[in-house]
């Protein structure tokens, strides 16, 4: 317990960086998600081609690896942005691969006589799917979604070993500090905790209010 | 009859695969006029109805809708789309919105109408249909013949030149059958222009100017209604008519 009360500042500061990284992250992995999950359903080729690569170069790269391009490879082409920034970026475009996929599964769900009456109507591509398409694809992706977040609050982790503050990072003060590992450690895993009961909490929510009734 | 062509197809092909399921496909709807598509399963009309506004391409031949030739894709496309109402086999109503909503949803996206100005103009479509007292239920509280109707009403809401219909009644119990030809009947009294892809041959004979026949993807016959049925001239509709006539 000594271990909380007398570091809760430095516990503090990591749950907030952990917790600020997850959200931006978690914003960014969303809307790029989305905006591939429709390129992946275009009628123009090339928007599928895009897509498609992002999704594999994305989803199949390790997370570490991919820190690492981003870290080390941007700066060499000239960008140089925050550490924080680059971690969200990295993080976020990883996680956007599979939030694409869960999306695509949701609007595969979706009958095609929909999409089909739809443009029946004089609906555009980007109408039927904003409008009639996506609405119904969204209540089943609810919990996959879900799962995606929750495995990105944990991935945030990495981002430690690349000096930006987070919640696992602060295990190295306190061990050099001589406390208890396995107390540091369980703190650790109660923040974290916190934050991927909440997103759960989050999305059982949305299920039960938007979900597919059965 | 001098025709005013509406809908002309010209020398239209498509094949699945190696099956050539619309081969030199000739054929032209007056305005006002309503044309039954009759034949066996597998003859390619529902892929001749569906082509009719391109949800099906085709790889040869020409489609003109009021003299304009079926633009690939795109905003011309679907401006095109807008004229040309649909009906499905399936109703196809969007399962996430009322049935006001449904209606009403294509109005404000595609011809940029007011809520209110689309929903006066739904609720007197669904009334028109006979189903006003359920303009704020789902589709799946419907019964199909009541889903059915209201995707006439949605369809008729963009106010189209023409109404295609693919097998409008083939889905449902034959109770509600019709109550949907009803409200067909009543349209091509109204003078719509309509193609009637259906199985239904008391409907073409009462309410058709003409009659289709297709088979192995192929125009076979195309003829007044009364002529059709009591005289086909080919084997294959004389084939076809004793099979579902005699009982």
């Amino acid at each position: 317990m000594d271990v909380l009360t007398e570091n809760f500042s430095l516990y503090g500061e990591g749950f907030l960086g952990t917790l600020e990284l997850t959200l931006y992250a978690s914003a960014l992995a969303l809307v790029l998600g989305f905006v591939m999950a429709a390129f992946r359903v275009a009628p123009v080729g090339s928007f599928r081609v895009f897509g498609t690569v992002w999704v594999t170069i994305l989803r199949n790269t390790p997370l570490t690896l991919l820190f690492f391009a981003v870290m080390l490879g941007l700066p060499r082409f000239g960008l140089v942005l925050p550490f924080e920034l680059f971690a969200v970026l990295a993080l976020g475009c990883y996680t956007s691969a599979f939030i694409c996929e869960a999306l695509r599964s949701g609007i595969n769900t979706v009958p095609v006589g929909q999409g089909e009456a739809a443009r029946s109507l004089g609906m555009s591509f980007t109408q039927s799917l904003g409008a009639v398409v996506l609405p119904q694809a969204f209540r089943s992706v609810i919990p996959p979604i879900g799962s995606t977040l929750i495995a990105l609050a944990k991935n945030s982790a990495i981002a430690g070993a690349f000096s930006v503050t987070e919640l696992l990072g602060t295990y190295k003060t306190l061990s050099e500090l001589g406390y208890n590992i396995i107390w540091t450690f369980v703190w650790i895993a109660v923040g974290y905790l916190i934050i991927t009961l909440s997103i759960s909490a989050v999305f059982n929510v949305m299920e039960k209010r938007w979900g597919v009734a059965r | 009859m001098t025709v005013d062509p509406l809908i002309e197809l010209r020398g239209v092909n498509k094949h699945y695969g190696t099956l050539h399921v619309l081969q030199g496909i000739d054929l032209t709807v007056g305005r006002g006029e309503v044309v039954v598509v009759i034949g066996p399963s597998g003859s390619g009309k529902s892929t001749l109805c569906r082509a009719m506004n391109r949800l099906e391409s085709i790889e040869s031949g020409e489609i003109r809708i009021d003299g304009r030739p079926l633009p690939e894709e795109g905003k011309d496309l679907a401006r095109l789309r807008a004229e040309v109402g649909m009906v499905f086999q399936s109703f196809n109503l969007f399962a996430h919105k009322t049935v006001l909503a449904n209606v009403s949803l294509a109005q404000i996206k595609v011809r940029g109408r007011k809520r209110e100005e689309a929903d006066r103009r739904s609720r007197e479509l669904l009334d028109r249909v006979g189903l006003a007292a359920h303009a704020e239920k789902y589709p799946a509280q419907l019964s199909g013949g009541q889903q059915q109707r209201v995707a006439i009403a949605r369809a008729l809401a963009m106010d189209p030149k023409a109404l295609l219909f693919d097998e409008p009644t083939s889905a449902l119990d034959p109770e509600m059958i019709n109550e949907v030809l009803d409200v067909m009947r009543q349209l091509a009294r109204d003078g719509m222009t309509m193609v009637v892809v259906t199985h239904e041959m008391g409907f073409a004979r009462s309410a058709a100017h003409r009659v289709v026949f297709m088979a192995d993807g192929r125009i076979l016959e195309d003829r007044a209604p009364e002529e059709f049925f009591t005289a086909p001239r080919s084997e294959r509709a004389k084939d076809f008519l004793s099979k579902i006539l005699s009982h």
